[in-house]
């Protein structure tokens, strides 16, 4: 109880920094015309993804991210949407991770992913200002946030740092090997990246390039090792949606021999969604980063260590 | 067993060697793989290596047990225990022991790690009671803060003690820090 007490109490100013955060967001948003929703936590059936591990409730499953339901609010035609989000991952837990955590999602209709990223380095600007922050100090790394910032592309980023083009030669394996041992270490440690166009059998829900169908308009924000962001040019073709989710499901059934059902009813949305970007941004990290906080229990009251 | 499973002392069998697993530190870049970055300590020699895992690998978990010993006495280069069950003798050699032999003392019951029929580690009580063999005299303290001295006790090894404490009295010592904690009795 005493060891609690302490460990609750020594949280106090970065909780507090949190719920500015949250504060400043909501106003970010409300500004730009974009509506506050929430979806639902507990969901009948969840988007396919082989290393997603969703927990089970009852036949259900707790949510491992909103993004089918707040397409589904898109094809309905709601154009501007965020939202925060509970979200449960099995397994993932570390330094950076917890099995429950809070996803920042938003989609904007009309709008790629060079415009997503711009409303990131915009809120991240926003809420460094807010909280009287020049630069971003974390750990012994000092970020320059000044924007634009620096964007490479999947394909320059490993050609430099893992000497291969995995956009040109397909091998996932080694991609994500070489991504957490290569790349992600390389990266700059004084300025924000963007890392972009990564390749067609790691594009997830983007769609694929119109110029380059080795690549999907999908990018990802790093602060050094710290990955902030996933963003999507989402994609809006049924059959190409409905085929991804196939392979994802055989996957999953190979490997880990669980059959994982269809989510038809996002399927039938899918051609009602307009063209439109989005993103995954996790509040948790971001709150870590403004409060230089070196581990995600520095930032949540409880975690699944301490709950 | 799935990589996911292992945490920190999760036993490994690694290219056919007993390992003990000293951290494991998990990065799951975007959607990809979980890749596990572990630190092993080879159980035979205590090497430590880092080895990488990812997601959908299988890792070999080492069969090892634990099982109780009373330490009996030094022979040689080897250490003398007995099963408290079986009365078997094992004889256990002074690198596997490593530092532990500052603090075995004889007569006392220790959790011993079994890879088969191979001891390969011990696990000591926290807290042991030593009785003092030899201890300078004290030097009147130049300070305030508590002064600590040398004393030897019954293994031979060195700890440090308040000055109050002199040859023949009982002292109780957290042996997975290696400090004194209390006198139990004076002489």
């Amino acid at each position: 109880m005493e060891d609690e007490k302490q460990h609750l109490l020594h949280l106090e100013s970065n909780l507090k920094t949190r719920a500015l955060i949250y504060k400043h967001i909501r106003k970010f948003f409300d500004d730009r015309g974009f509506l506050e929703v929430e979806t639902p936590v507990r969901v009948p059936v969840i988007a396919p993804e082989p290393y997603i591990v969703p927990f089970e409730s009852e036949d259900w499953f707790l949510s491992t991210s909103p993004e089918l339901h707040m397409k589904r609010m898109l094809a309905a035609g709601y154009k501007k949407l965020f939202q925060f989000s509970r979200c449960f991952r099995k397994g993932e837990q570390g330094r950076l991770h917890n099995p429950e955590f809070t996803m920042l999602e938003w989609y904007c209709a009309d709008a790629g992913y060079m415009v997503i990223i711009q409303h990131i380095e915009d809120l991240v600007s926003y809420l460094a200002k807010e909280l009287g922050l020049r630069r971003i100090n974390y750990g012994n790394l000092e970020f320059d946030i000044s924007t634009p910032w620096s964007r490479i592309t999947v394909k320059d980023a490993y050609l430099k740092l893992a000497g291969w083009d995995p956009t040109t030669q397909p091998d996932p394996l080694r991609f994500d090997i070489d991504m957490a041992e290569k790349v992600i270490p390389g990266l700059s440690k004084d300025h924000p990246t963007v890392l972009l166009d990564y390749p067609s059998y790691a594009a997830a829900l983007a769609r694929i390039k119109p110029d380059n169908p080795n690549v999907a308009e999908r990018a990802e924000i790093f602060f050094s090792q710290l990955e902030l962001a996933n963003v999507y040019s989402e994609l809006v073709d049924a059959d190409e949606q409905k085929r991804r989710f196939d392979e994802a499901i055989e996957q999953i059934e190979n490997e880990q021999g669980k059959r994982m059902q269809m989510p038809d009813k996002f399927l039938e949305a899918v051609p009602f969604i307009p063209e439109c970007g989005g993103v995954a941004l996790g509040i948790d990290r971001l709150v870590m980063l403004l409060c230089n906080a070196s581990s995600i229990d520095e930032v949540i009251p409880f975690t699944a260590d301490n709950a | 067993m799935d990589v996911a499973e292992i945490h920190k002392n999760t036993k490994l069998l690694v290219d056919g060697i007993p390992c003990s697993v000293d951290e494991v530190d998990f990065t799951k870049p975007g959607k990809g793989r979980a890749i596990y970055r572990v630190k092993l300590r080879n159980l035979l020699d205590g090497t430590t290596t880092e080895k990488t895992f990812h997601s959908g690998e299988k890792a070999e978990e080492a069969q090892t047990t634990y099982q109780q010993e009373q330490y009996l006495y030094k022979d040689g280069d080897h250490y003398i225990f007995m099963n408290t069950e079986t009365f078997e003798q094992l004889f256990v050699s002074e690198s596997q022991i490593g530092d532990k032999k500052d603090f075995l003392k004889e007569g006392i019951l220790v959790d011993m790690l079994m890879f088969g029929e191979r001891p390969i580690d011990i696990t000591l009580p926290n807290f042991i009671e030593f009785e003092v063999l030899e201890s300078e005299v004290a030097i009147k303290a130049q300070t305030i803060s508590p002064q600590l001295k040398a004393a030897t006790i019954e293994t031979g090894a060195v700890i440090g003690v308040p000055t109050f404490i002199n040859v023949g009295d009982i002292i109780k010592v957290d042996t997975r820090t290696g400090t004194y904690v209390e006198r139990i009795n004076k002489k």
